[in-house]
């Protein structure tokens, strides 16, 4: 496989990952699991109410610098990156 | 001073400003006027993308639709942020790499056709102009409110100030000013939220005070106190999920789709220097607006408190528990002035009961001698409005409300009236009608189709059309039913082919619009309905609104079925697809195409 297909498959497997993430904490803890979750709580607040509420979004935020981190790493294994 | 006064001024400083910028920065050439030359900061970039994505509706309906739904409100939360996600990691980085002006450029480019760029100008166009409709209403509303002139007269102020700058700026304009209108928005959004949260729980963060005791010692948490009042009162509990499982899913899943694939929050991407800034600008665009997102949250709760409490002050069921009408406070007088709140003696005592409808409270409300609510009207727009006044905050506080909710829809105006008119004169005039004409030519077209573009939405606004209230559904609708699955298959899969982009996207955009005019009628005109807008109508219990999220998987079957069935695209199109996966050789800050 050439250089530029390797580095596709790379960030195709983080973008993946990433977006599982990002689907079991909004959909999953924030929606399918949420009365299962609200029988815990963080403070004030019920578990699944939080992540529902706060916890998906500061979530979110974590998953894009995370995934643009990563991928400036993964720009320069590659040599891809932008001069 | 009086607050009227003051209002003016710190509106008027806040205008000021914004047309002191826009002289500042004038587009020269038409990448200045549709991207900023390419050369804005990841991080003012995001701040500009927070500002023109917040709308009149982020900054002033949001906190009341969760006061009044609690836990069910988390779709629009959720949903308005989580599209980042998806916009940061599979559309913007290859976006800007492609490195052209518009969304509708990249699908005719990329699918060849154009055709498919047409669809994608009308998808937009429609898309935008029904955005804009309520962000117009904003700022008339904003004026009529605050500043007691008509609305029309608020609503013109508005325009002027927005073609000012845009017109002249273009992109590089808006950046600026949006730049500017986002601190003002923040500033003026968090200010109050802050001071009620040290006022009810002692804690400076709304995000902490959400999940804090209450600070009168009772020991009490602020959402269970909020819980119990409710309940007690026969509402429905606010952390307790009402709505169905499947609608929510679908709705959160709509939003999120629409937002990736709404253009004008794609095309702030193009102005970044590099492919990295695009996915860091990303991430700094969805910072700024989750400060917005999470502080919401906290204002809706604790407003409803505060609602609950200043008229239910004793016991349920003993006439003292209520508050006598001739007692309520200033604010109650002045927003039953402007209609938003109204109150009905129902019973005649004089006091004011204001409780739910479920029914194993109705024995005991009988009981009471409760002939049925009496607040017959609780805008929920009241909730951020008269947050400041509820909370008796200084009358300087109010007067930013003012000047921030005006902020939230100027900016996000101009970003909606930018992409419609960057369509208009790059995707059509330039691409399709007058192909010789040169950047000067192409300069003018785009400011006059600006101003053609501001005076429609002006006039939209003053007259808006009947259903203009239902159309917000649609805007998200068409966005994520047409536009964000092409342009993500346009990336991802290079097999995708013209036919297969053109038949998925008429598949997603047809089977969206049907379903939302079965329901709301053709058109938008009631009476062509063709099923009652009710949950056991609904196909599977699915709402119109989210709709969205099917007619998205539909774009996407169709268009990888009916590509694997015809020819595969050209040989230079592969090649294209594959440049654009690759960060390196991106255009920089100076670099015309």
């Amino acid at each position: 496989m050439s250089n530029a297909q390797l580095y596709w498959q790379a960030n195709l497997r983080l973008v993946i990952g990433c977006l599982i993430v990002w689907f079991v904490v909004s959909f999953g803890f924030g929606i399918f699991l949420v009365d299962q979750l609200n029988a815990y709580s963080l403070g004030g607040y019920k578990l699944g109410f939080w992540f529902a509420q706060q916890g998906s979004i500061y979530t979110f935020v974590f998953l894009i610098f995370f995934y643009a981190i990563r991928m400036n790493v993964l720009d320069r294994k590659f040599g891809v990156h932008e001069d | 001073m009086d607050l009227k006064t003051l209002t003016f001024l710190v509106v008027g400083a806040t205008f000021a400003l914004y047309i002191f910028i826009a002289i500042r920065s004038r587009a020269k050439t038409t990448s200045e006027f549709y991207v900023a030359g390419k050369g804005v900061h990841p991080i003012l970039n995001g701040m500009a993308t927070g500002a023109d994505w917040m709308s009149a509706a982020s900054f002033i309906s949001m906190a009341g639709l969760i006061a009044f739904k609690g836990y069910d409100a988390s779709v629009y939360l959720m949903g308005w942020t989580g599209g980042y996600v998806l916009l940061a990691m599979l559309l913007a980085p290859y976006l800007r790499k492609y490195g052209k002006f518009t969304v509708p450029e990249f699908i005719g480019d990329r699918f060849y056709s154009n055709g498919a760029r047409v669809m994608a100008v009308i998808c937009l166009i429609t898309a935008s102009i029904t955005y804009v409709i309520g962000q117009m209403k904003g700022i008339g509303v904003a004026f009529s409110r605050f500043l007691e002139v008509d609305f029309s007269v608020g609503l013109v102020a508005g325009m002027v100030i927005v073609f000012i700058y845009a017109v002249l700026g273009g992109m590089k304009g808006v950046t600026n000013t949006q730049i500017a209108q986002y601190c003002v928005l923040i500033f003026a959004y968090t200010v109050p939220a802050i001071f009620i949260s040290l006022q009810l729980t002692g804690s400076f963060l709304p995000q902490v005070g959400l999940g804090s005791m209450m600070a009168d010692g009772s020991g009490v948490y602020l959402l269970d106190k909020l819980d119990k009042s409710l309940v007690d009162l026969g509402f429905a509990a606010y952390t307790t999920q009402k709505g169905s499982t499947l609608d929510i899913f679908l709705l959160t899943m709509s939003l999120m789709i629409g937002t990736a694939g709404l253009p004008h929050v794609i095309m702030r991407f193009f102005t970044v220097p590099k492919v990295k800034d695009a996915r860091f600008s990303a991430g700094w665009a969805l910072v700024f607006i989750a400060i917005l997102y999470t502080t919401a949250p906290a204002v809706g709760a604790m407003a409803r408190l505060n609602l609950m409490n200043t008229i239910q002050i004793g016991e349920v069921g003993s006439p003292e528990g209520n508050l006598k009408y001739d007692d309520r406070p200033q604010w109650f007088k002045n927003w039953e002035k402007t209609g938003l709140l109204h109150y009905e003696d129902k019973n005649n005592d004089g006091r004011i009961q204001y409780y739910g409808g479920a029914p194993d409270f109705a024995a005991t409300a009988a009981a009471a001698g409760w002939a049925g609510n009496e607040m017959v009207k609780v805008d929920r727009d009241i909730m951020v409005l008269a947050n400041p006044e509820i909370a008796k905050l200084p009358n300087w506080t109010i007067a930013l409300v003012a000047a921030g909710g005006i902020a939230a829809a100027l900016s996000t105006a101009a970003g909606l009236l930018l992409a419609i008119s960057s369509a208009i004169s790059h995707d059509l005039c330039k691409s399709i009608w007058f192909k010789d004409m040169d950047d000067k030519a192409e300069l003018l077209a785009s400011r006059i189709a600006m101003a053609g573009a501001i005076c429609v939405a002006g006039y939209l606004g003053l007259n808006p059309p009947g259903f203009a209230a239902q159309v917000v559904a649609l805007a998200f609708g068409l966005a994520a039913s047409s536009l964000f699955p092409v342009i993500m298959l346009g990336i991802f899969d290079k097999r995708c082919n013209r036919a297969g982009a053109i038949f998925g996207m008429m598949t997603g955009l047809g089977t969206t619009l049907v379903y939302i005019f079965w329901f709301k009628g053709w058109f938008f005109v009631k009476s062509t309905a063709m099923a009652a807008d009710t949950a056991d109508q609904w196909l599977f219990g699915i709402s119109p609104g989210s709709f969205g999220a099917v007619g998205a998987l539909l774009n996407f079957a169709v268009a990888i079925a009916v590509s694997r069935m015809t020819t595969p695209p050209p040989e230079h199109i592969q090649h294209l697809v594959e440049d654009i996966r690759v960060p390196m050789g991106a255009g920089g800050a100076n670099m015309d195409h």
